[in-house]
């Protein structure tokens, strides 16, 4: 295996067809360590299909998504394991508890330990509601979650789709906090929201 | 806050376990929906003492079909829910995204829901058996090949459940999927059953059945690893 170049994410030139609909039209995105994205666009104009096809659930019709320098198509297993998703499901199940969920998921990735798990919970401030089935949980309080599992994940690359939803005032803030904290410590992070991000050295990416 | 920095990465064998762990922890969770498939297994393979005749002679040369078309039709129910939840609520990303291989974590999914499914099927067969006048010499052999068999139908089922994760109502579709594939497990099923009352050996068809159990578990869980992705797009 050649050494990884520290190069982040680059998106070139992607094109993707969804049935007849021209959704991506040769989006361009360089996005190295340790920058923060906010993807932006109306409804429909592509912001979940871009972050599904930088995951890669999505495989574009023409162009590549390359990460530190390879492209994503050839890294397969051990690119995701680089890479942390918050979709529009937490994918929690109602009748774990909240620890147990985000001890799995995680768990499916690297050892995590208890404090970890107590340490992160009560950043995300919901440290009381760890133990209790998540089906007894808020939306809000379910984000959260999911969030802890992003924080935890020991990830470089965070995807993150409209990761404000339901979330209160004093979330959102929390939230954009974490991302900017996460780009700032050499991360990147691609979110799309309608709401602007308010935090430090964020840059825009506007679909059309 | 790098959680990765030192961090020991999870191997596949204890990612593996993990699923398989939160798959039966999960199942008891909801006990009434684990125990659906069995109730139903009782419930069919007593009617047919009901309606034919109670002549024990009569029930015992019909027993092996009963058992096995019950086995197969219960097992069923369970298959459709085999990623469904999964997918719905983003597990299925997860798991496709946590660098970890898909077809194993696929295979920790069968081993569960056969766990949940399957075994508890195995365990009614000296009841069922004896409802049906099955000699008691041939319940190691009923158990066994139901345990092999179901287990084979798990593997079969995860691919068919798999590939209908598309379609909405998918049990019908489900069922024309893997009821033909089902059919030499149901063949080499009954007869051992039927050798085991006869007293005769039934080394034959055993061993045929647990090489059909092997190939499919080495096989489908790519299989239905690939469609799993193939659902996500």
């Amino acid at each position: 295996m050649t050494a990884p170049t520290q190069t982040g994410l680059q998106v070139q030139g992607v094109h993707l067809w969804r049935g007849e609909r021209h959704v991506l039209r040769g989006v361009h995105l360089d996005a190295p360590l340790g920058t923060f994205w906010h993807v932006r666009g109306p409804n429909g104009a592509g912001k979940t299909s871009l972050l599904r096809v930088v995951a890669g659930f999505l495989w574009p019709e023409d162009g590549k998504v390359v990460w530190n320098g390879q492209e994503t198509r050839n890294l397969g297993d051990e690119f995701g394991a680089q890479m942390a998703c918050l979709g529009h499901e937490p994918a929690l199940k109602a009748d774990l508890t909240a620890r147990e969920n985000i001890r799995y998921l995680v768990g499916l990735r690297r050892a995590v330990k208890d404090y970890e798990l107590d340490a992160a919970f009560a950043r995300l401030g919901i440290a009381e509601h760890a133990d209790r089935p998540t089906r007894m949980l808020s939306a809000g309080q379910k984000r959260r979650a999911a969030m802890v599992r992003v924080l935890l994940s020991g990830a470089s690359l965070w995807l993150l789709d409209e990761p404000f939803t339901n979330l209160d005032v004093a979330g959102v803030e929390l939230f954009a906090g974490l991302l900017a904290e996460h780009a700032a410590g050499g991360g990147v992070v691609l979110a799309t929201t309608h709401q602007p991000i308010l935090a430090p050295g964020v840059r825009t990416l506007e679909l059309a | 806050m790098k959680a990765g920095d030192g961090a020991v990465p999870t191997g596949m064998l204890a990612a593996a376990a993990a699923t398989f762990r939160r798959d039966v922890v999960l199942a008891f969770r909801r006990p009434g929906q684990m125990f659906q498939p069995v109730v139903f297994f009782l419930i069919v393979t007593t009617l047919f003492p009901l309606s034919l005749s109670p002549q024990l002679s009569q029930l015992r040369d019909i027993s092996p079909g009963i058992l096995w078309v019950g086995a197969l039709l219960s097992s069923l129910l369970a298959l459709e829910s085999l990623f469904r939840a999964d997918m719905e609520d983003g597990t299925l990303e997860q798991w496709v995204i946590s660098g970890q291989p898909l077809a194993v974590q696929v295979l920790a999914r069968i081993l569960a829901h056969w766990t949940v499914s399957g075994l508890p099927l195995v365990a009614a067969a000296p009841l069922v058996g004896a409802s049906l006048a099955v000699p008691a010499t041939a319940f190691g052999t009923t158990m066994l090949v139901l345990g092999l068999g179901t287990l084979c139908l798990s593997g079969l089922g995860a691919a068919g459940a798999a590939l209908t994760l598309g379609s909405r109502r998918a049990s019908v579709l489900l069922s024309l999927l893997v009821l033909p594939l089902a059919m030499p497990i149901l063949i080499f099923g009954a007869r051992s059953v039927d050798l085991a009352i006869l007293g005769e050996p039934t080394r034959g068809p055993v061993l045929l059945l647990s090489a059909l159990t092997i190939l499919t578990l080495s096989l489908t869980p790519w299989a239905a690893a690939s469609a799993v992705r193939i659902s996500l797009e």
